[in-house]
């Protein structure tokens, strides 16, 4: 039980340390969906643990929104892109004038 | 057909009103549409007096009303008119006066574009000065008593470009808001205390009153009419109203609406019957005012202050006799009328001469000018005759009345008249020598001439006035016919018979002209000596008896001083609290503003920073 808990803040971890400190857009993404599918592994394992399907289901949700999360945030991601040819998150400070 | 008294106003002021609004056009005859009105308000007048000398002695009070103009509860106002011997009298003087001045001022505003404009300002001070006299009650009263400062106002400052007519012009307004704030507060307490402001009423009701209310009316009233009339303390306008042109000097500042305040005495009879007080104020402030002007009178180089200094002086006469209850009333108003007339003509004839140079007004500069304008020297001089009170002209029999009325009350103030009659002697006696006699002292390119006919017969016209107008006191008719209105007076028996009291009299002036020929026969110097070298009499005189100085001291400092602290409690104390508000409210955005950097990676470190607390919190409350 402990292994899988570790394993999900190791994850967590990676993830936020990506977010905070990577300055590509894509790596950050990606760094998000790390963390929430650490999450993930830790709601499914306390489900687990205490036997019952709560943890699953919360799980379940995550996945979905995580997924029209990307759909959106991608599309975002690539509109930046076209107009600015840059994904860095650094030069996407435009509405602080 | 007194009913339709309210036309004497109505036709100056649609004349006045229209001329300003019609435009351009009527540049080429509006100082004939304006003279026209003012003319038929003469003729009207002169009808309705006409009528009034046929009536009875019981049927010479005619009183109108146009409509009611204030109706709101216990307060009622109706916009009425008397026409009776005294607003007739009065009439008289404003529209004949004010025509003949009319007819002047055509020939003398020729050469300034803006003729039309000053005509249309004649014309609204003809018809407020006759909303004045003819008002029925205070607060009609007060409205032409406000039009006629406004039309003063506006003939005052009518060469607005110079900085000097413009600043005259707010002085005379605000010195006379002064005394309009006695007059307001006077009608006021007619309300409180009759419950109405018509003149009838409270003349009529007053005795049933306590003698506070008549002395504390009797005060305010005076303090108005001291404003108005140019009487110390609120004197200092009046010389320098002599910034505007001429004819308005005369119309305005010698002959009608400076008279407007001995009106209001006379007018208010009832009330200063009443109060002995209220009377001897009146005196007080009549005779320092008669000795002071004629002092001013003395000292002045420029002729028109001269004539202002001698207004004041002539008006103080005025009001010491209306100070004088019933026994002066009737010589108040004889003096008023026959000083209407010749100091008219002394100012129209100033500004003939004044036409003549250049509009050069210092005296010094003119000398000899008998014999370049001689219809003006004689009109001038049969003035000068009846302001001195050469036996036969109109002044002699006004002016004797007023003394012999003074010395009926006091002593003292019968001698401070009969001084004042030696210096007003005097200093006119210097005005004429200075003028048109001894030499000439013209400036370089100037070259006197007579003025044009247009301004010389009203000068006649006025010049004849001074002569006749005694005419009015034979049988002793003014006295009676003002008798109904103002109350008859018991005689005075004075100590000495009368033809002595003329005698002396007429000494007194003949010493005045005396010394006056004797200073002034000389050769006199061509510029005005400067202050440092003169007399410290002369210098107060020239220095208007330091009134500016002590309105200055005692008033305008102080409020200054007022205003300053004000300004500043303004802008530290509620603009301090204000802004300071607004200010620390602006600081505190800033600092909140400082986090919003723009950049992602900081709002997501914000964030985690923000859970990491709330995990913290949450183990600590766990495990505590």
């Amino acid at each position: 039980m402990t292994e899988y808990l570790t394993l999900s803040l190791i994850l967590f971890t990676i993830g936020a340390v990506g977010v905070l400190l990577r300055r590509n857009a894509i790596v950050v993404f990606m760094c998000i969906e790390l963390m929430l599918n650490a999450t993930n592994l830790a709601f499914v394992s306390f489900s687990r643990q205490h036997g019952n399907l709560d943890g699953q289901v919360a799980a379940f949700f995550v996945m979905v929104v995580a997924a029209a999360e990307v759909v959106v945030g991608l599309a975002i991601i690539v509109s930046i892109y076209r107009t600015r040819r840059s994904t860095s998150i650094d030069d996407a400070s435009l509405l602080k004038s | 057909m007194f009913d339709l008294q309210w036309l004497l106003i109505a036709v100056p002021l649609a004349s006045g009103l229209g001329l300003l609004a019609w435009g351009k056009e009527s540049d080429r005859f509006g100082h004939l549409v304006a003279t026209l009105a003012s003319t038929f308000s003469f003729v009207f007048g002169v009808v309705l007096f006409a009528k009034l000398m046929g009536a009875d002695e019981a049927d010479r009070s005619h009183t109108s009303t146009l409509y009611t103009w204030i109706d709101a509860g216990r307060f009622h106002v109706d916009l009425s008119f008397t026409f009776d011997q005294l607003s007739g009298l009065f009439v008289l003087l404003i529209t004949g006066v004010g025509t003949l001045i009319h007819i002047y001022s055509i020939g003398y505003m020729a050469h300034d574009e803006r003729r039309r404009r000053f005509f249309s300002f004649l014309n609204i001070f003809i018809a407020s000065m006759l909303t004045l006299v003819l008002a029925a009650d205070y607060l009609v009263l007060f409205l032409g008593w406000e039009g006629v400062g406004l039309a003063s106002y506006l003939l005052i400052g009518f060469w607005q470009h110079k900085d000097s007519a413009a600043a005259a012009a707010k002085k005379a307004f605000i010195v006379n808001r002064v005394g309009d704030v006695g007059m307001a507060l006077a009608i006021m307490t007619m309300f409180a205390q009759f419950g109405t402001s018509s003149i009838a009423a409270v003349n009529g009701s007053i005795t049933s009153a306590s003698t506070s209310v008549a002395t504390g009316l009797g005060l305010l009233l005076l303090l108005g009419a001291c404003g108005k009339s140019a009487q110390v303390p609120l004197q200092s306008w009046l010389l320098d109203a002599m910034e505007g042109p001429t004819p308005v000097s005369a119309l305005i500042h010698a002959a009608t609406m400076v008279t407007a305040g001995v009106y209001l005495v006379v007018r208010s009879a009832g009330i200063y019957d009443a109060s002995e007080v209220a009377r001897n104020a009146v005196i007080v402030v009549g005779l320092v005012t008669l000795l002071a002007g004629a002092w001013i009178g003395c000292t002045k180089d420029d002729i028109k202050k001269s004539l202002a200094g001698s207004t004041m002086s002539q008006i103080g006469y005025m009001m010491l006799a209306a100070g004088l209850g019933p026994a002066g009333y009737a010589f108040a108003i004889f003096h008023l009328i026959t000083h209407g007339f010749f100091k008219a003509n002394l100012f129209l004839g100033a500004g003939s001469v004044m036409h003549g140079m250049n509009d050069d007004v210092n005296m010094r500069h003119y000398g000899a000018l008998r014999t370049a304008m001689p219809i003006t020297f004689a009109t001038f001089g049969l003035g000068y005759l009846a302001i001195i009170g050469f036996p036969g002209t109109a002044g002699f029999f006004s002016k004797d009345k007023i003394i012999e009325a003074a010395f009926g009350q006091s002593f003292w103030v019968g001698l401070g008249t009969l001084i004042g009659a030696g210096v007003t002697a005097f200093y006119m006696t210097r005005m004429m020598t200075l003028t048109f006699f001894g030499q000439k002292r013209w400036l370089d390119d100037v070259h006197p001439h007579e003025s044009p006919k247009v301004m010389t017969i009203p000068l006649i016209a006025l010049g004849a006035l001074s002569v006749l107008g005694g005419a009015l006191i034979f049988g002793d008719w003014i006295p009676d016919w003002l008798g109904p209105v103002v109350g008859h007076a018991e005689h005075h028996e004075l100590g000495i018979p009368v033809w002595a009291m003329t005698l002396i009299i007429t000494a007194t002036a003949l010493v005045g002209v005396a010394v006056a020929v004797l200073l002034y026969r000389r050769d006199v110097a061509g510029e005005t000596p400067d202050d440092s070298v003169v007399s410290v009499f002369t210098r107060a005189g020239r220095n208007e008896l330091y009134g500016n100085q002590i309105n200055d001291a005692l008033v305008v400092r102080p409020t200054r001083y007022l205003t300053r602290f004000l300004v500043w409690l303004d802008v530290k104390g509620v603009d301090g609290l204000v802004t300071g508000t607004a200010d620390r409210l602006g600081d505190t955005s800033q600092f909140l503003r400082k986090p919003q950097t723009g950049h992602v990676r900081s709002y997501a470190a914000t964030l985690f920073g923000g859970a990491l607390v709330v995990v913290l919190a949450l183990l600590a409350v766990t495990l505590a």
